[in-house]
């Protein structure tokens, strides 16, 4: 098929790939799985409810992963995130618990409310990860560590480890609605929250800061960057993606406990560094973490398809998937900055 | 003498054992005081048990962060081995001692460490990635693969070596006995060794080398990679020979009830004042911040503290034990910026 182009195109196409190999190699291996699945299991997968499903499953741990995004760029991470969605979707489940009346109805500005204070509750809680960051200088692995099993602590404080529900149905079925009977609410969270921080990752001045943060800590000081507020902002941003993944959460599962979506920890940071960010920092795409949030949800969605293989086996393609990923990357781009460091 | 004391009272306040040292004191009188049950011989002897398991993680997690790097792996490597090591053993109707299981449990812990140390050591990549890609892969295989289910009988010779004890020691008001495994030997061997061998080896150097900074420790001429792949080897061992403690003490073999300790494991590593940036860290630190994680999970019932609010207490545990080391790291840095300005205007 490619020799029938003239060479002008298939040019531009090399240098379209070497300018993005990683998203080029994620965008070649979703399309691998979807051949793969077309061949196999093709009406099982390629229905319009499958898809919508997918769509309405994804955004809980896509909004966390976005927020670890932002920490990894500028060289940290936020290993708090399922301590924030969980804090946030229990207090809001109260909330709703107290603003159920007897019929088992919430009054109509309830919904816009609790998100409100949602994103107030993220936004504070991702301020205080950034305090400890900045100002009191602890290792960002350490201070979100220790800041996930608090929040995770006061949650099963509250709880006593019991599940939080019993509040009006009205929430789960308004977030489960689908706009105009196609698109989830829970994609259409996503895809808002997702343009943002793209518009605020390339399009605006705070961006480039981050990234330049990222690249070199001493660098960005030295050339008056304002770090510890840039850093503030940053756990901010995730904290308030965090809520928003929780109060999704709240809406799929209908009930809020201190310890649901335990393993999207460990999962959001295997996505962000799937989809082609550096955790030394300085370098990622939104559009690489996106597809793969895109690629684990479809291969966890498809292997479902095949009854008689263990779901277990998902973990080990995931870790299979990755390492591989990142061996590849070793071989074609060759340059981690230690090396670099060691050959001078 | 007045000044000898004096700079070791300075050199000490600049570390962080006899902080984390002081704490510990204060929480055990704490609970001394509220419950009078702390120092006991059978409470002493429970914590001196509940420390073993947690301890050899800690040993084996110290020595990566020391070398620079972290490793999330070491639970699911551990239980990965452990599982399979108990399957083979009771599908294969073994009765002999626990000799056996040990070793097939460190070969496997070694192939698994290798695997660890091969991609962080010679494709140098970011150890905090391949653990998690690996802890996820050894997750998949056990679960998947093995298709693990809980082990309610485990071989004959783990299950005597995990009842039989050193001694037993007797709470005189409430009768209460605890005893004191024999597993415990291996704990106090592995330590040993490993501070001799961090201490008195160029091998154990060269972690710390590469820890401080990884191209000084290539130019003095210590070989990184292998460096790495052997240490690597060598925590997957220590920490498979946790898991098989564990089962043995535990009585039965469940795959999944390791998982989700590492967070609290390197929290109590960090807390005796290693630096999470690699090269520096003693190992009675680590032992000390891990004694005292364990206190806090094990004792705070003793306090009358309900067994809910544990989070709570090791989520601000990590928070104020690491600004507080990072604070000092702080002043340190500006005790010298001042000392330097005040040479320049001399």
């Amino acid at each position: 098929m490619m020799e029938r182009n003239t060479m002008q195109p298939l040019a531009r196409f090399e240098k379209l790939y070497s300018n993005d190999r990683h998203l080029w190699r994620l965008i070649f291996l979703i399309i691998v799985w979807m051949i793969f699945i077309a061949i196999t299991r093709f009406s099982r997968f390629y229905s319009l409810l499958n898809f919508q499903t997918m769509a309405a499953q994804f955004p809980e741990f896509g909004l966390m992963s976005l927020g670890v995004m932002l920490c990894m760029i500028t060289g940290g991470i936020d290993l708090s995130v399922v301590g924030i969605a969980n804090l946030t979707s229990i207090l809001m489940a109260y909330l709703l618990i107290q603003m159920t009346n007897a019929s088992g109805m919430i009054p109509a500005y309830a919904i816009p409310l609790v998100f409100v204070l949602a994103v107030g509750i993220g936004a504070a809680l991702g301020i205080f990860n950034g305090i400890l960051v900045s100002k009191f200088h602890i290792p960002p692995i350490l201070a979100t560590m220790g800041s996930g099993e608090l929040f995770t602590g006061i949650c099963l404080a509250l709880t006593k480890g019991n599940a939080v529900s019993k509040f009006s149905r009205t929430y789960a079925r308004t977030i489960n609605n689908r706009i105009f009977d196609l698109i989830p609410v829970q994609l259409v969270i996503f895809i808002v929250m997702a343009i943002l921080i793209w518009f605020l990752l390339s399009r605006t001045v705070f961006g480039t800061k981050l990234y330049m943060l990222g690249t070199s800590a001493t660098a960005a000081k030295f050339s008056g960057l304002k770090t510890d507020r840039l850093l503030i902002k940053t756990y901010m941003l995730s904290g308030v993606c965090a809520a928003l993944g929780g109060m999704i959460m709240l809406a799929n599962y209908n009930s809020a406990r201190a310890d649901y979506g335990t393993v999207y920890t460990l999962q959001c940071v295997l996505i962000v560094v799937l989809g082609g960010v550096n955790p030394v920092g300085g370098k990622g795409k939104i559009s690489g973490v996106v597809l793969a949030i895109i690629l684990l949800r479809m291969l966890e969605t498809g292997l479902n398809r095949f009854p008689t293989i263990s779901s277990y086996y998902i973990s080990l393609i995931w870790g299979g998937v990755l390492i591989l990923i990142m061996v590849l990357n070793y071989f074609t781009e060759n340059t981690p900055r230690f090396r670099k460091k060691i050959a001078r | 003498m007045e000044m000898k004391t004096q700079t070791l009272l300075k050199k000490l306040s600049r570390r962080n054992e006899p902080y984390i040292f002081l704490v510990l004191l204060a929480l055990c009188l704490l609970i001394e005081v509220r419950s009078g049950q702390f120092f006991s011989s059978n409470n002493l002897v429970d914590i001196a048990s509940a420390l073993i398991v947690p301890g050899l993680f800690a040993i084996g997690a110290f020595m990566v962060i020391v070398s620079g790097g972290i490793d999330v792996s070491f639970p699911a490597l551990a239980s990965l081995s452990v599982y399979a090591t108990t399957k083979y053993l009771l599908d294969t109707n073994y009765q002999g001692g626990v000799w056996v299981a040990i070793v097939i449990a460190l070969a496997i812990g070694a192939v698994l460490g290798a695997f660890n140390g091969l991609f962080i050591g010679y494709f140098k990549l970011p150890a905090l990635i391949v653990t998690l890609g690996s802890s996820s892969v050894f997750k998949g295989i056990m679960q998947g693969a093995l298709n693990s289910k809980q082990l309610t009988t485990i071989p004959v010779g783990m299950r005597e070596w995990g009842t039989s004890s050193l001694f037993i020691a007797k709470n005189p008001v409430s009768g209460l006995t605890s005893r004191m495994p024999v597993a415990s030997l291996a704990f106090v061997i592995v330590l040993a060794l490993v501070f001799l061998m961090l201490r008195y080896t160029m091998f154990g150097r060269g972690i710390y080398a590469i820890g401080g900074s990884e191209a000084s420790a290539h130019r003095a001429g210590f070989g990184v990679v292998k460096t790495k792949f052997i240490m690597y080897i060598m925590v997957g061992m220590i920490a498979s020979l946790a898991g098989v403690i564990r089962v043995c003490m535990m009585q039965q073999a469940h795959p999944t009830n390791m998982l989700g300790m590492e967070m609290n494991i390197i929290a109590g590593v960090v807390l005796g004042g290693t630096a999470i940036t690699g090269g520096r860290g003693t190992l009675l630190g680590c032992m000390l911040g891990t004694l005292l994680i364990v206190i806090v999970e094990n004792s705070l019932i003793l306090l009358g503290v309900p067994t809910s609010w544990k989070s709570v207490f090791t989520g601000a545990l990590i928070i104020i034990g690491t600004g507080v080391s990072a604070y000092q790291v702080i002043r340190m840095n500006s005790t010298r910026k001042i000392k330097a300005k005040i040479q320049e205007v001399v």
